[in-house]
C-alpha cells in the first residue's frame, strides 16, 4: 500500500486553472521528487497536501485515509528556513511539540537525540542568526522531523543554497534519510538533485500542471560523488531534460 | 534597531560630545562678550550654578513630574495593550478603531490640556491623564504594526503544525512585535516627561512645569534653565531605562547587529 497517494487532485486560483487531475504516489520510506517549469503549481499541490488549502478535485490519501484539507497530518519544510529570531535552534526545533502540547522542558529532552544525527550538535544553544544557511536548513528540517517524523514535504529545502554548500547538504540528506524512516516528497527545480536523491521522479507541465512522466530511478544505494557522473545517471538526466 | 542606538551611543560618547561642547562653549562666550542681561539669556555657567544652589527645591519638583510621568507611561502601556490586542484579534474593531486614534493625534495636546485640568482640577491625576495620553499613541501604533507585521509564511507553517490561535500569537506574533514595540516605548517614555510638563504648566501645585512657570514669571530665567536641564537629562534618562529593558530582553538582537557580522 502506498503511504500517501495524490489522486486526481485539481485546483485553480481565482479563475485559473493550477493543477489539473494530478496523481501521484508514494511508498514508506521512498523518496520521491516533483520537477516542472517555475509557478506551474507545485507549492499549491503540498498546500493542498498539508490540508492548507483545500482543492477543487480530487483526494489526499495517508495509510488509505482520506485527509483532504485536514492540518496536522503530515510536516512541510520551505525554502526558507523560517527560523525565529528569537529562539536558540533548540527552542525552534521544539516548536511542534509545544503545540502539541508539551512542555517546553519535555520538548527539549525529546529533541535533544536528534541533534547528532541531523549535524547539528553544539548548535542547540545559538541564535539562527549565528548559524550558515546550510546548518539553519539543517535546523528547519529537524524541526520538520519532530512535527512529523513519518511524511515530510519539502519544498525546494535547498533552493537558496551556493552550489557548493548545496552538494554537502544534498549528501547530508542522504545520510540522514538512511538514519530516519521518512517518506518524503520533495520538490525542486535541479535536475542532478532530484536523480541523485529520488526513488522516483514525477515530471509537471506547464500550468495548469499535469503529470507528463514518471521516472522510477533505479540507481543503486548507496549513492555518493560518483553517482553524478555514473552512466546510468546520465541516461536519466538527458531523458529527463527531454521532457521539461 | 539596536544598531542605531550603538551609534547613537558612539555619537554620545566620541566625535559627538565634542560637538555639544563646543555649542555651550559658543553659548559661554557670545553671553560674555555680547553682555546680554541674565534674565533674557543666562550663561550655562550660571545656569549650572542656579541648579546647584536650587538643588534641593528642583529635586522635590523633579519627584513630583517624575512620578506622574511614570504613571501616566504605565497607564498607555496598559491601555494600549487592552487596545492592541483586542484589534489585534478582532479586525473589525481594527478598521473601526484605527481612524479613531489617527484623528486623535491631530489634536494638538496643548488644546486639551486646558480642558483635562478644568475637569480633573490641579492635583496629580490631571498631568498623569495628560502624559498617558501623550503616551498612549506611540505606544499602540507600534504595537498593533508590530503584531500585524507577522511572516505570513510563518503563520502557515504554524497553522500546518495545527497550532491554534493563542498558540500563533504566543510563539510567532507577540515576540515578533517586541522590536516594533520597544520603539514606541523609547519615543513614549521620552515623551511621558514632556506630558507631565505641559500639565504642570497649565496649572499645578508642584512639579518641574509649576517651577518654570514662577521661575519665568520672576524673571529667574536662570532657573527656567536649570530645570529645562532636569527635563532633558529625565527623558534620556527613561530612553536609557527603556533601552537597556529593550537589549535584556532581547538578546538574540546581540547577534543580528551588522557590526557583529
Amino acid at each position: 500500500m502506498n503511504k500517501i497517494e495524490v489522486f486526481e487532485v485539481s485546483s485553480s486560483f481565482e479563475d485559473l486553472p493550477v493543477l489539473d487531475r494530478v496523481s501521484l504516489s508514494a511508498a514508506e520510506n521512498r523518496l520521491v521528487s516533483i520537477i516542472g517549469p517555475s509557478g506551474c503549481g507545485k507549492s499549491t499541490l503540498f498546500n493542498i497536501i498539508s490540508g492548507l488549502v483545500k482543492p477543487d478535485g480530487g483526494t489526499i490519501y495517508i495509510d488509505g485515509e482520506d485527509y483532504t484539507g485536514k492540518l496536522g497530518r503530515v510536516s512541510y519544510m520551505h525554502q526558507k528556513d523560517l527560523l525565529l529570531p528569537w529562539r536558540t535552534i533548540i527552542d525552534n526545533v521544539c516548536i511542534p511539540l509545544v503545540i502539541q502540547g508539551k512542555s517546553i522542558r519535555d520538548a527539549r529532552q525529546k529533541a535533544a537525540p536528534y541533534f547528532s544525527v541531523f549535524g547539528l550538535d553544539g548548535f542547540q544553544d545559538k541564535y539562527p542568526s549565528q548559524l550558515s544557511g546550510g546548518m539553519r536548513q539543517r535546523a528547519a528540517l529537524l524541526r520538520a522531523y519532530m512535527f512529523k517524523s513519518d511524511i515530510m514535504l519539502l519544498d525546494e529545502p535547498f533552493g537558496g543554497l551556493d552550489a557548493i554548500t548545496k552538494r554537502k547538504m544534498q549528501e547530508w540528506l542522504m545520510g540522514v534519510i538512511r538514519a530516519i524512516r521518512s517518506t518524503i516528497l520533495f520538490i525542486t527545480h535541479d535536475i542532478d538533485e532530484a536523480i541523485f536523491l529520488s526513488d522516483s521522479i514525477y515530471i509537471l507541465s506547464d500550468r495548469p500542471a499535469r503529470v507528463r512522466r514518471v521516472f522510477e530511478v533505479d540507481i543503486e544505494r548507496p549513492r555518493d560523488n560518483a553517482t553524478f557522473t555514473s552512466p546510468k545517471f546520465n541516461h536519466f538526466k538527458k531523458e529527463i531534460l527531454e521532457y521539461l | 534597531m539596536r544598531r542605531w542606538i550603538n551609534t547613537g551611543k558612539d555619537r554620545m560618547s566620541g566625535s559627538g560630545a565634542w560637538g555639544i561642547l563646543a555649542l555651550i562653549a559658543v553659548w559661554e562666550i557670545g553671553v560674555k562678550v555680547s553682555g546680554i542681561k541674565p534674565y533674557i539669556l543666562p550663561a550655562p555657567s550660571r545656569v549650572l550654578i542656579s541648579l546647584f544652589q536650587s538643588f534641593p527645591l528642583v529635586m522635590k519638583h523633579t519627584r513630583v513630574t517624575l512620578y506622574e510621568s511614570l504613571v501616566g507611561f504605565m497607564a498607555a502601556v496598559v491601555f494600549s495593550f487592552v487596545l492592541a490586542l483586542a484589534m489585534d484579534s478582532m479586525p473589525v474593531l481594527k478598521r473601526a478603531m484605527y481612524p479613531i486614534l489617527i484623528i486623535s493625534q491631530t489634536i494638538p495636546i496643548i488644546t486639551v490640556a486646558p480642558l483635562i485640568i478644568i475637569w480633573f482640577g490641579y492635583d496629580l491625576l490631571p498631568k498623569v491623564i495628560i502624559a498617558a495620553l501623550v503616551c498612549f499613541f506611540p505606544i499602540a501604533v507600534s504595537f498593533i504594526g508590530g503584531l500585524e507585521a507577522a511572516d505570513r509564511e510563518m503563520y502557515d507553517l504554524l497553522r500546518s503544525m495545527g497550532a491554534s490561535k493563542f498558540q500563533i500569537f504566543r510563539i510567532l506574533k507577540l515576540p515578533g512585535a517586541m522590536p516594533s514595540l520597544f520603539s514606541g516605548l523609547k519615543i513614549a517614555a521620552a515623551y511621558s516627561i514632556m506630558g507631565a510638563v505641559i500639565g504642570e504648566w497649565l496649572g499645578a501645585k508642584a512639579g518641574l512645569g509649576e517651577f518654570m512657570r514662577r521661575s519665568m514669571h520672576s524673571f529667574a530665567v536662570d532657573k527656567t534653565f536649570a530645570a529645562i536641564l532636569v527635563i532633558t537629562l529625565l527623558s534620556l534618562g527613561v530612553f536609557r531605562v527603556i533601552t537597556f529593558l529593550e537589549d535584556n530582553l532581547m538578546p538574540w538582537t546581540r547577534f543580528s547587529n551588522i557590526k557583529n557580522e
